[in-house]
C-alpha cells in the first residue's frame, strides 16, 4: 500500500502539492508514482523564474523504464528547484515527499489549490 | 487472459511487480531494477525465462533441416551439447526470429526461440519442415531459469551431486549437458558467465527456492533488458525484425555465407552484400545528461537514423543505445530527445561485460 500523507494535496496525474508557510507551493510526485515508474535515473526540472500554467507539462522524470511528464498542479512562477536531484534522482524513490521534492512555485491564484484532491480522494482515485 | 509460468507464485511471494510481456504475466522487477542489474554484474541473479519456447527437432534429417532453416551453419556443431546463436530468415533475408540451437545428438537438436514470436515461429518452422524427414516437437512442459553472474555457476554446481557437479564445472561456454532432469547450458543474455537451466515445470519451484536459499537474487525482465543492452545483445522486435536483414542489425557475424550451403534468405543476403549495405548498426553513448530510448531520431553528417534500443546503463552510469544509421565513418552524432539535439559518441558494442565497462567505450 503506498504512502499518502494527509497534509498534502494531490492531482490525478500523481503530483503532490504542499502549501508552505511562506504561501508558496512545493511540488513532487507521489509514492505511488515513484513505485510505478521504478528506479529514477534522470530529472529535467523547470528553471527558476519560469512561469508555469496549471495542467501544462513543466518537468520530466525518467526511470530506467520510461520517461514521464510532470504536469503543473498550479500556476505560478518557479522560485526554487531541488538541485540535489541532478546528481541523485533516486532521492525521489527513497523519499518522494521530502528529500525528493521537485520544485517550488509562487502561486498566482491560490484558489487553484481548492480544486486539488485531498489524501482520501487521491487514495480513492488509485483504487479505481 | 495472461499465461503464467510455473514460477508465478514464487514471483508473487518475492514481491515482484508483474507486467504483460508478450501475453505472459512476468516480473519486471522485485523492487529495484538497478540493484538487480548490479547483482548480476557483481554476484549472481536468476531470471524466470520459462515463457520462452523450447522446440525439439527430431529425426534423421534434423541437421539437414536446420542447415536449410537457419542462417548460421549447424555444421559448426560437431560435439554433442554445443550451442549456436543464429537468425531464422524469410526469403527476403528479413529476420523472423533469433534463437539458440543445441546439438544434443544427430537425431535431436533443440531450438530456444522468443516468447512473443511463438505463433509465427511455430507456423514457419512447421511449414519449412514438411520437405524433410523430421518431427517438430514443442516442449511446453519445460520451465527455464537463467542463473547469471560471476558467482552463478558455483551456486548451481553446489546444488548438483558430486559426479554431475564435476561435469557441470567442466562445461565450456556455449555448451550444454543433461544432469538428471536438468538440461544445463552455459549460455545467457547478460554478458556474464552463468547457466540457463531447462527442467520439468513441477521441479522449477524447488530449484528456484534452493537458489534463493543460496543467495541468488531474483531479477526481473527490466534488469534483463539493461544487462543485454550493455552486453551488446540484440532484442528481437526492437533491434531487428522481418523488415531488416542481419547485415543491417549488427548480426553479420552470425551468418555463414562463404560455402555453397543453401539456406532460406541466403540469395537476398548475397545480393544485399553485393549492392552494399546502406545502414550501419552502432552503439551510442550519450555525452550529456538524459536517457536514450528506442525510436529516437539520430542526426549524423551522412543523414538521419534511429535508435532501436536505449536505456540508462547502470554500469556506465550514462545513457546508451543501439542505432541504425547511414553508412560513413562518423565518430559522433546527435540524438533528438524531446526536441533537443544532444551529442552522442558512436561506439562498437558491447558496452559492458564481465562486471565492467568494455575497452574503448568511455
Amino acid at each position: 500500500m503506498s504512502n499518502i500523507p494527509s497534509h498534502l494535496q494531490y492531482t490525478e496525474s500523481h503530483e503532490w502539492v504542499s502549501s508552505e508557510d511562506n504561501g508558496n507551493a512545493r511540488i513532487g510526485i507521489t509514492d505511488h508514482a515513484q513505485e510505478a515508474l521504478g528506479d529514477l535515473v534522470f530529472v529535467e526540472l523547470p528553471v527558476v523564474g519560469d512561469e508555469i500554467s496549471q495542467g501544462d507539462p513543466c518537468a520530466v522524470v525518467e526511470s530506467v523504464k520510461a520517461a514521464s511528464d510532470i504536469y503543473a498542479p498550479v500556476s505560478g512562477k518557479v522560485v526554487a528547484v531541488n538541485e540535489d536531484l541532478e546528481g541523485e534522482p533516486a532521492l525521489i524513490n527513497a523519499d518522494p515527499y521530502d528529500d525528493g521534492w521537485l520544485f517550488e512555485v509562487e502561486l498566482i491564484d491560490s484558489e487553484e489549490l481548492d480544486g486539488l484532491k485531498d489524501a482520501e480522494a487521491y487514495e480513492e482515485s488509485l483504487e479505481d | 487472459m495472461l499465461q503464467h509460468t510455473p514460477l508465478y507464485d514464487a514471483h508473487i511471494a518475492a514481491g515482484a511487480r508483474m507486467v504483460d510481456f508478450g501475453g505472459w504475466e512476468m516480473p519486471i522487477n522485485y523492487g529495484s531494477q538497478i540493484e538487480e542489474h548490479h547483482k548480476v554484474r557483481q554476484a549472481a541473479g536468476m531470471f524466470d525465462v520459462s515463457h520462452m519456447t523450447v522446440v525439439d527437432i527430431l529425426g534423421n534429417q534434423a541437421r539437414h533441416f536446420l542447415s536449410y532453416l537457419l542462417a548460421n551453419d549447424v555444421a559448426k556443431l560437431q560435439t554433442p551439447g554445443r550451442a549456436l546463436y543464429t537468425c531464422m530468415l524469410n526469403e527476403a533475408g528479413g529476420v523472423i526470429d533469433d534463437l539458440i540451437t543445441y546439438f544434443i545428438e544427430e537425431t535431436h537438436f533443440r531450438l530456444v526461440v522468443n516468447a512473443a514470436t511463438h505463433d509465427k515461429d511455430m507456423a514457419w518452422i512447421t511449414s519449412q519442415a514438411r520437405a524433410f524427414d523430421v518431427e517438430v516437437k514443442e516442449r511446453p512442459e519445460l520451465a527455464m531459469v537463467a542463473v547469471q553472474g560471476p558467482e552463478a555457476r558455483a551456486k548451481v554446481i553446489a546444488l548438483l551431486d558430486d559426479a554431475d557437479a564435476q561435469a557441470a564445472a567442466e562445461l565450456k561456454p556455449f555448451s550444454a549437458a543433461q544432469f538428471g532432469d536438468k538440461f544445463v547450458a552455459r549460455t545467457g543474455y547478460t554478458g556474464e558467465d552463468g547457466f540457463e537451466i531447462s527442467l520439468p515445470a513441477d521441479s522449477a519451484t524447488a530449484l528456484w527456492d534452493q537458489l534463493l536459499e543460496a543467495g541468488v537474487s531474483p531479477c526481473g525482465l527490466g534488469a534483463r533488458d539493461t544487462l543485454r543492452l550493455e552486453a551488446g545483445m540484440n532484442l528481437y522486435g526492437q533491434d531487428m525484425d522481418e523488415t531488416v536483414t542481419p547485415l543491417e542489425s549488427g548480426l553479420g557475424w552470425t551468418l555463414a555465407l562463404k560455402d555453397d550451403r543453401a539456406f532460406v534468405g541466403k540469395d537476398a543476403l548475397l545480393k544485399q552484400k553485393e549492392e552494399g549495405v546502406a545502414n550501419r548498426f552502432v552503439g551510442l553513448v550519450l555525452k550529456d545528461r538524459g536517457v536514450l530510448r528506442p525510436g529516437q531520431r539520430v542526426v549524423t553528417e551522412a543523414g538521419e537514423g534511429i535508435t532501436t534500443s536505449g536505456s540508462f546503463s547502470p554500469t556506465l552510469q550514462k545513457a546508451i543505445a543501439f542505432a541504425r544509421i547511414p553508412g560513413g565513418a562518423a565518430e559522433s552524432c546527435q540524438v533528438d530527445i524531446r526536441g533537443k539535439l544532444l551529442g552522442c559518441a558512436i561506439v562498437r558494442p558491447p558496452f559492458a561485460r564481465n562486471g565492467t565497462v568494455c575497452e574503448g567505450i568511455i
